[in-house]
């Protein structure tokens, strides 16, 4: 009784909180506005001033004239990029080599999450658990060295074991394999720990009372954890999509070739070549700034699916 | 009926736990033995490892990349900064993730949604290269180490996932009693939020580490000018490839010049007539390719 009315009093007194006018709830509020200030002007200024020195983009900029006393150029900047003669081939090669490698390093480490979840061994749940994370501390620049030892064509483990003398980073058919699979082999295991720590929170009562109505380890995965990992891999899947036409240059760029170019000439390493090689500052943005356009339609596409098919909040 | 399929789901539950371990072992082996193959091969004599006589054990046991490494006096220098720049920014980063995740969990927050948007559009359009860096250059950040951490600001992605953490898995029990007992929004942080989210900081800290632990390329555009630079990343680099100095060469004799390298690596890498990539061809001679 007595916590009934209690309930009912406290409901009484939250009502009226609620109901304050805008001005009142700010002031209430100042403490959080303060918290966040540094935050907004770090943002700002980092972030969204850079977003107005795009326009570089559209002049030919040159550093002593600054960015207004450089000439408007318009549009020819992205002119001239879509007419050489490898802007196709560099547009098509950046998006299956990202839409490839997020089919599939997107699942496998919930599959892996999954699985480790529900080893009972706790000792050798947390061995697994180290090694996985183990390479993804390691730098780009060391794990394309060690590619580079496993395919070598002379004693490399991969020939040794197929017997073959093949020079794989010098086929581009196999590249995109490689990129996709050293990533896979570096960042599965990390990509596991978001979705270890949710799957910790799932209650444990759950899981008895499923063994009480008799549910296998396959049902109770399927039942209890995926559920409730389903939020944070929607989330997840957005936040890789809407980076999908951001192929992490470096290591596209050591891993490149001349001979595997066909599939390995991908934007970021374009843009990278033009801007900081060449000097070619407004061509360079340009470039890029066409990357981000892209990269924004991708996101809101995937975004209106997952609202869809999961009402995730994201923004 | 009831009682087969009790010994039928303890029968499955067994065979389940064998089949969990054989996966997961599986993927052990996997993740593991590269790691073990590049350890085995840093003992190893170079040209053991290139004829692919190394497998499990060294061949030929030699010390020479690991004397290589050792015999480099800048290693050291980056060393202390790495691990100076790792520290301080990913106290910075936290810091900045808390202070942005708790405002943002409050969904009685006037402006909230102004402001999820305004961090949120960063994640997906940014000025790129050329542009930030003229912001950091006109900021006066050159040859500074806030140029390292400033810029990133805000890791949102990482902040969403703070502030889903504090809207859902701190109970709202504690912080209405809280507010109840007569503490302000910012003692309730103290007090209460942060006590309870120590799994997702724990992550967070991970996160920043590796972050700016492997990070090379800010710091190779923004600490220009300065030795740091090159010494920084020449010891990330070197420092992680450490274990497999004698290994990684397919190119055989390569000359390192360490003086060459250290003003390859102090010019800016933005300034124009820089062809070519020698910064990295240098770099990565540093990290792996040493071989006599």
């Amino acid at each position: 009784m007595s916590t009934a009315t209690a309930t009912a009093s406290s409901a009484g007194e939250m009502s009226p909180i609620r109901k304050k006018p805008l001005g009142r709830r700010i002031a209430d509020n100042w403490q959080l506005y303060l918290l966040l200030v540094i935050p907004v002007v770090l943002t700002f200024i980092y972030k969204y001033i850079p977003m107005y020195g795009i326009q570089i983009a559209f002049r030919d900029y040159k550093a002593s004239k600054g960015i207004w006393g450089s000439n408007w150029v318009g549009l020819e900047w992205f002119e001239r990029f879509f007419t050489a003669p490898t802007a196709g081939r560099m547009i098509k090669n950046t998006v299956l080599l990202s839409l490839y490698s997020l089919l599939w390093s997107f699942p496998i480490p919930i599959i892996l999450s999954l699985i480790i979840n529900q080893v009972r061994f706790p000792r050798y749940k947390r061995v697994v658990q180290t090694v996985l994370y183990a390479p993804h501390f390691i730098s780009t620049m060391i794990i394309v060295g060690m590619i580079r030892i496993f395919l070598s064509p002379s004693g490399g483990l991969v020939n040794l074991i197929f017997g073959t003398q093949i020079d794989f980073l010098t086929e581009s058919s196999a590249f995109r394999t490689i990129y996709i699979a050293s990533g896979i082999w570096q960042d599965a295991g990390w990509g596991c720990i978001i979705y270890l720590a949710t799957l910790a929170n799932v209650d444990t009562t759950l899981y008895e009372a499923a063994k009480v109505d008799g549910a296998s380890v396959f049902q109770r995965i399927m039942n209890i954890d995926l559920p409730a990992l389903l939020p944070m891999a929607v989330l997840n899947l957005i936040m890789a999509a809407g980076s999908l036409m951001n192929v992490g240059f470096e290591k596209v760029w050591l891993l490149q070739t001349d001979l595997n170019k066909a599939t390995s000439d991908v934007i970021a390493v374009y843009v990278y070549q033009q801007g900081i090689e060449s000097a070619k500052y407004s061509y360079s943005t340009a470039v890029s700034l066409f990357n981000t356009a892209v990269n924004l339609i991708l996101l809101f596409i995937v975004n209106r699916i997952a609202k869809k098919a999961s009402d995730v909040e994201f923004v | 009926m009831e009682k087969t399929k009790k010994a039928s789901n303890g029968l499955s539950d067994r065979a389940s736990d064998i089949i969990l371990v054989i996966i997961t072992a599986l993927a052990l082996v996997i993740v593991a033995y590269p790691l073990y193959y590049v350890l085995v091969a840093s003992f190893s004599d170079p040209y053991d490892v290139y004829a692919g006589k190394t497998f499990l054990l060294p061949s030929g046991f030699s010390l020479r990349g690991y004397a290589a490494v050792f015999a480099d006096d800048n290693i050291p220098t980056g060393y202390l900064n790495s691990i100076k720049y790792t520290v301080i920014g990913t106290i910075f980063s936290v810091v900045m993730l808390y202070i942005t995740a708790y405002p943002m969990a409050q969904r009685d927050l006037p402006g909230r949604k102004f402001l999820s948007i305004f961090f949120v559009i960063t994640m997906y359009f940014g000025g790129g290269l050329v542009p930030t860096y003229l912001v950091v250059k006109d900021t006066g950040l050159m040859n500074n180490m806030w140029a390292l951490f400033l810029p990133g600001g805000v890791a949102v992605g990482n902040m969403i996932i703070v502030r889903n953490y504090f809207q859902n898995s701190i109970p709202h029990e504690l912080i209405e009693a809280s507010e109840i007992d007569g503490c302000n929004k910012l003692r309730t942080f103290v007090s209460v939020v942060i006590p309870l989210s120590m799994p997702i900081m724990a992550v967070m800290v991970v996160f920043s580490m590796v972050a700016y632990w492997n990070d090379w390329f800010t710091a190779l555009i923004y600490l220009t000018g300065s030795e740091k630079a090159a010494l920084l990343s020449a010891a990330l680099l070197a420092g992680c490839g450490g274990g497999s100095s004698s290994a990684s060469s397919d190119e055989p004799k390569m000359e390192t010049d360490q003086t060459a390298f250290t003003i390859m690596g102090a010019q800016s890498a933005l300034s124009p007539g820089y062809t070519d990539n020698e910064v990295l061809n240098k770099l990565q001679e540093e990290a792996g390719i040493r071989i006599e």
